[in-house]
């Protein structure tokens, strides 16, 4: 079981550091100075979130790693999120609406982790929790504003969701280690958490009055470490002073 | 971070008996707050030097923002990060401190954009290595750290506030990169090298912030009336220059002045001379990152420009339907 956390806790960092790090791309380039703060707060956040699952995935694994050691030294292969939160960062619209995707997931996610039986991540659920519902109300609300404002707006963000919502379902994605966890209720049913995400969207993508695509490749693979073309750039970004000076205290 | 270059403001027409009055309060070490009469010069003096202030906060951004994405650990990248978005809340609040004279956040970026207001001469260097964001915070926010804080105690009440938050905030700075090129220094050789190749490009800007030498100065004396300056640009700097000698020696490091050595009769260090024609240079818009600088911020701001309207026109549709 111990091998199935580890797997699972690395999906959930890597999940929120590959979101944070095209987050923080908009630092020192929002569209505005308040923007420019909040999106950094946010990318700080989803950051904290990322050290903790790393931190408690290095604790109990079989070899004497660190949480950096995770974040900096696997290959594409190894990283576990969903290729969503590995996407370009894109204009202002295809961020907010990813952003909103990820949010709402998470805020789901969390209320639902916040029971686990696996105590180390309720409790970073918890914490976790309190500070996505803040960033849901924040991209929930940008979306409102994009969709029903100005018709340059409308039409990007409309282009960013045609983009971005084949990419959702992989969220959701599941394999034999998780459903051990399932079984042993330290995570929860992620059909059931999709019912409700779904619900959540569509709700909201009606009074944003924006179409969701009817077809488009469905993504997949992020679990089994199967990526998109992007994620190696941004690793050998991310990893570039670890890698070429391998062994170095920071 | 910090402004300089203030330009002189000569007074125009007004009546000598506020004008007396006036320098009466400042003399008295009363607080000027935004209701109050206030001599023209002193408004414009105070626009521009704040207005550089939160450029040079805003474009003090980027050099940093350039190792969010490569800092070297998780601990490294939130701090980094925060730091960032301190810059940015700084210019923030010194905005709407500027904003409290009179002159509108718009007007302000559109002076920034169109190169009519200066920023920090210290920004148009580029941060090729990790070590920067070490010396940046260790020289540049500590020089900054050395102007601000007499700042706290300027004429303007709304500065002079904004200013006491700052500081807290730029002396956490200060400390978190001292402490990149403490590891840096006590690091394998190429780190070691990495922390003195940033301190050899970056001591003599960070000189270069205090502003020109007081002999060419030819603002200081009106400033220094109304106390919004307290100390020439040569004390700060040789302040400046006193606290970080040993600073650079705890580390290990060399500063890369040949002429640097104690003077016990004057109880300072004495230093070389610094490239005014550089500093003339980088101010002219000809350093190394103006150009790109500038750009960066362009950019940002009509890649922006769509969201701020679709912004706008939601509120007003909102108070519409309300």
């Amino acid at each position: 079981m111990k091998k199935a956390i580890k797997h699972y806790l690395l999906r959930l960092a890597d999940s929120s550091l590959t979101q944070s790090q095209r987050l923080a791309e908009w630092c020192g380039h929002g569209p505005f100075l308040e923007e420019d703060i909040a999106l950094t707060n946010v990318a700080l956040d989803l950051l904290g979130h990322a050290k903790l699952f790393y931190e408690q995935a290095a604790e109990i694994s079989e070899q004497d790693v660190s949480a950096d050691d995770l974040a900096f030294l696997r290959d594409v292969d190894q990283f576990r999120n969903p290729i969503l939160t590995e996407l370009p960062r894109g204009d202002f619209a295809y961020t907010t609406l990813k952003q909103y995707f990820f949010d709402q997931f998470n805020v789901l996610l969390y209320a639902e982790l916040m029971n686990s039986q696996y105590q180390p991540l309720a409790e970073i659920a918890e914490k976790a929790l309190k500070e996505s519902r803040y960033h849901l109300t924040r991209s929930r609300d940008w979306c409102l504003r994009l969709s029903l404002s100005t018709a340059e707006a409308k039409q990007k963000i409309q282009s960013a969701l045609d983009d971005l919502y084949f990419y959702t379902p992989e969220l959701f994605e599941t394999d034999d280690q998780l459903k051990q966890l399932l079984a042993d209720n330290v995570m929860p049913d992620m059909q059931a958490l999709k019912q409700q995400w779904q619900q959540q969207v569509d709700q909201l993508l009606q009074q944003c009055q924006l179409q969701a695509p009817t077809s488009g490749w469905l993504a997949t693979g992020g679990l089994r470490g199967e990526h998109s073309e992007y994620l190696g750039y941004m690793l050998a970004d991310m990893q570039f002073l670890q890698r070429a000076y391998p062994g170095c205290e920071w | 971070m910090y402004s300089q270059g203030l330009q002189d403001a000569k007074g125009g027409q007004e009546p000598e008996g506020l004008l007396k009055a006036f320098q009466k309060r400042i003399d008295n070490e009363e607080k000027i707050e935004p209701r109050d009469w206030m001599p023209e010069a002193y408004r414009k003096t105070l626009i521009r030097q704040m207005s550089q202030h939160a450029h040079s906060e805003i474009v003090g951004q980027l050099p940093e923002g350039n190792w969010i994405t490569r800092a070297p650990t998780l601990k490294r990248k939130m701090i980094l990060l925060a730091k960032v978005q301190d810059e940015a809340g700084h210019g923030l609040y010194i905005y709407s401190a500027t904003e409290t004279l009179g002159i509108s956040r718009d007007e302000m970026t559109r002076q920034l954009l169109s190169g009519e207001a200066k920023y920090s001469s210290i920004f148009n260097y580029p941060t090729p290595s990790w070590a920067d964001m070490g010396a940046i915070g260790w020289l540049v926010d500590g020089a900054a750290i050395m102007n601000q804080v007499p700042l706290c105690r300027a004429s303007y009440g709304p500065y002079a506030r904004s200013m006491v938050r700052i500081c807290k905030e730029e002396s956490f700075h200060q400390r978190q990169g001292y402490d990149i090129m403490t590891v840096l220094a006590r690091g394998s050789r190429a780190q070691k090298k990495m922390a003195q190749d940033a301190l050899n490009r970056f001591w003599w800007p960070a000189l270069m912030m205090f502003g020109p030498s007081d002999k060419d100065s030819t603002h200081s004396a009106q400033s220094m009336q109304w106390k919004i300056k307290r100390f020439s640009n040569d004390d700060l700097r040789q302040k400046f220059i006193d606290a970080t000698v040993p600073q650079a020696e705890h580390l290990g490091l060399t500063i890369p002045d040949k002429d640097l050595k104690w003077n016990e009769e004057r109880g300072h260090y004495d230093f070389g001379e610094i490239d005014w024609q550089e500093f003339i240079q980088v101010i002219k818009g000809n350093g190394p990152c103006n150009k790109q600088r500038l750009a960066a911020r362009q950019k940002a701001h009509d890649e922006g420009e769509w969201v701020r309207k679709a912004a706008e026109i939601y509120q007003q549709n909102q108070q519409d339907t309300v």
